[in-house]
């Protein structure tokens, strides 16, 4: 683990620069556990008070301390995304492995709903959930939804990966052995779509993290729970641009481009890293 | 030509489930909820008015009668698709009495617009980019275009936008950064009205290229770098074959047939990518509409646009299909 580590330090530049982004940010989120005051209170600061020794990050219209009140922010964001990538990678998992090793009808019905949710623009139905709910979307209600959303681009990736575990020799010695096909695709061909599912559960923080923000941004999820889409909000909801409280728009700005090129360039990496030829190209043999 | 109405049969059969599913997860969002769509109406036409008791008893009476929410679900379900069918999601609450798919279909229009010349633009240019920097793989502009991209790709489709918003609004404000035309300017087709909307359209497509571009760009080198290796290239590079020829003929087609297949897919995130951006420059299409729709509380106009824009994309999805046998010969005889 630590050799792979090194390497992918040594050879790929790529990773070194997304793993440094990534780890800055979460990082930061990880000091709000550290924080003075709980991050929903509103004016336990002076308001409106530029980046400073005493205020790194300055203080918002709202009179919250930006640092801490960001920190915060990236840590809910961040556990957000981890909660969607686990139950769509769970579902992912599940659909990918069943529909290439059973084959036959099982992957016909499965490849069925996976190519319709794929079709489905995410977007509006998040928006419907949120207009019938309102308030009571909460972040795990809408990672729980996205997580049944955001599977299908990776549970086909996962069965054609098992299609091709499928015809090796270790498969059929297993199938001679008397395994179950349960215990074939979780003991066997698990561990060889394991580093898939972590290149994709990056690529799925990107796309559930950008939604949120979005949804955030407009106002349909809970404005009170401190994220980095909710910051954004109540800096819009301010002018914070036009009144010249720049700080509260560009801090959150920038830190959230760091996040998500730092998570793109990891998961751009891992792949290659995955796919041995590029790997061997990039190492110069 | 068997093989291709086989081909065809098939994906239409798909554009069907898709928009049966989509939609009829929509009602079912709506109607299993546990707020009542009668009583949240209500509650919003309500707040700012003095309406007598009698008054909100008639309302939630002639609203229920016309949610039709006094019935059982499935006969509710029937009735929703028969009026779906037909076009008719009943008046809007926004707009009373107007009917919702009139609202809709005017807005449609303006996110089909923007939505298909950005999403051609970028797969075409994007591909041959893409294409050329990975056959090219030394050539320096095109390496520094790869790290651009790469930097700009993963930002979301809203700050990338809201970005845009801030340079050309307040740091340098030389284009239109909101509405679809210019108010003084009388719809129609002269060359004034198509500038000021060419003109209008300019930021929203800028901000959907820079986030649009980048990911067909990376895809189609990664593919283009691995088909180089390939022994046909090889054999034709050898055989003298000339350099445009095997750019174009021998690699870059191979390389199209799986990013046409990506270009299907993506689809639906693309539509939603659009719908945010035309939201921070205030353009006139479905995006703008929706969030308008939810702010306004105004439940039938929510659950048309989102079944329209399933609608739309799914028939999208369905065109770039149709597409395959142009660049797949494969698909044609089989």
């Amino acid at each position: 683990m630590f050799a792979v580590l090194r390497d992918l330090f040594r050879y790929n530049i790529e990773f070194a620069i997304g793993a440094s982004l990534f780890g800055i940010v979460v990082i930061f989120a990880l000091l709000s556990f550290l924080a003075p005051a709980d991050p929903t209170l509103i004016y336990v600061a002076p308001p409106d008070m530029p980046p400073s020794w005493q205020y790194w990050f300055g203080t918002n219209s709202r009179g919250q301390d930006l640092f801490w009140n960001l920190s915060a922010s990236f840590r809910n964001t961040l556990m957000f995304g981890v909660t969607v990538a686990v139950i769509s990678r769970l579902i992912s998992i599940v659909v990918g492995l069943a529909a290439g090793y059973l084959g036959g009808w099982v992957d016909r019905a499965l490849m069925f709903f996976n190519d319709i949710f794929v079709a489905l623009p995410v977007f509006p139905i998040l928006v419907m959930f949120y207009f019938v709910m309102r308030s009571d979307l909460n972040s795990f209600t809408l990672a729980l939804i996205m997580g049944c959303l955001g599977w299908p681009f990776d549970a086909r990736l996962i069965r054609s990966v098992a299609l091709g575990l499928k015809q090796r020799e270790f498969t059929r010695q297993a199938v001679f052995a008397g395994m179950s096909p349960l215990k074939i695709m979780l003991e066997e061909h698990l561990p060889y779509v394991m580093p898939i599912v972590f290149a994709t559960a990056l690529a799925n923080m990107l796309w559930s993290i950008g939604l949120e923000v979005t949804l955030a941004v407009l106002g349909f999820t809970n404005i009170n729970n401190p994220t980095v889409g909710t910051a954004l909000y109540w800096a819009n909801s301010h002018s914070a641009l036009v009144v010249g409280v720049w700080w509260w728009i560009v801090i959150p700005v920038v830190l959230i481009v760091a996040l998500f090129i730092g998570m793109f360039l990891l998961a751009v990496s891992m792949n290659e890293y995955i796919d041995p030829r590029s790997r061997l190209r990039r190492m110069g043999v | 030509m068997r093989g291709y109405l086989l081909f065809v049969a098939k994906r239409a059969l798909q554009l069907l489930a898709v928009v049966i599913v989509g939609i009829t997860a929509m009602f079912f969002i709506s109607h299993l909820s546990p707020v009542n769509p009668v009583e949240a109406v209500l509650g919003r036409m309500t707040a700012r008015s003095n309406s007598s008791p009698e008054a909100i008893a008639a309302m939630r009476a002639a609203l229920t009668d016309m949610y039709g929410l006094d019935r059982p679900l499935f006969e509710q379900f029937v009735s929703f698709w028969q009026r779906l069918v037909v076009g008719d999601f009943g008046p809007s609450l926004l707009a009373w009495p107007t009917p919702t798919m009139e609202i809709v279909g005017r807005a449609l229009p303006w996110t089909a617009g923007l939505l298909t010349v950005t999403t051609i633009f970028n797969w075409i240019v994007g591909n041959l980019f893409g294409g050329l920097a990975g056959y090219y793989q030394n050539s320096r502009i095109l390496k520094v275009f790869g790290v651009v991209t790469m930097g700009l790709q993963p930002i979301p489709a809203y700050i990338a936008a809201f970005i845009i918003l801030i340079v050309f609004g307040f740091v340098w404000p030389v284009l239109p950064i909101s509405g679809g035309f210019a108010m003084n300017v009388r719809p129609g087709w002269s060359f004034e009205f198509v500038g000021s909307i060419l003109l209008h359209a300019t930021l929203p497509a800028l901000s959907l290229v820079l986030v649009g571009i980048g990911s067909w760009f990376l895809g189609m080198r990664a593919l283009v770098s691995n088909i180089v290796t390939e022994d046909y290239v090889t054999y034709a590079e050898l055989a003298g074959v000339r350099k445009p020829r095997i750019v174009f003929s021998y690699v870059l087609r191979n390389a199209a047939v799986p990013q046409l297949t990506a270009l299907a897919m993506v689809l639906g995130l693309i539509f939603s990518g659009t719908v945010i951006v035309e939201n921070v420059f205030n353009y006139p299409g479905l995006g703008s509409l929706l969030v308008d729709a939810v702010n306004a509380g105004d439940y039938s106009l929510v659950l048309a646009v989102g079944s329209v824009s399933i609608f739309a994309v799914a028939v999208a999805i369905f065109v770039v299909d149709l597409l395959h046998p142009i660049l797949d010969p494969r698909v044609r005889t089989e």
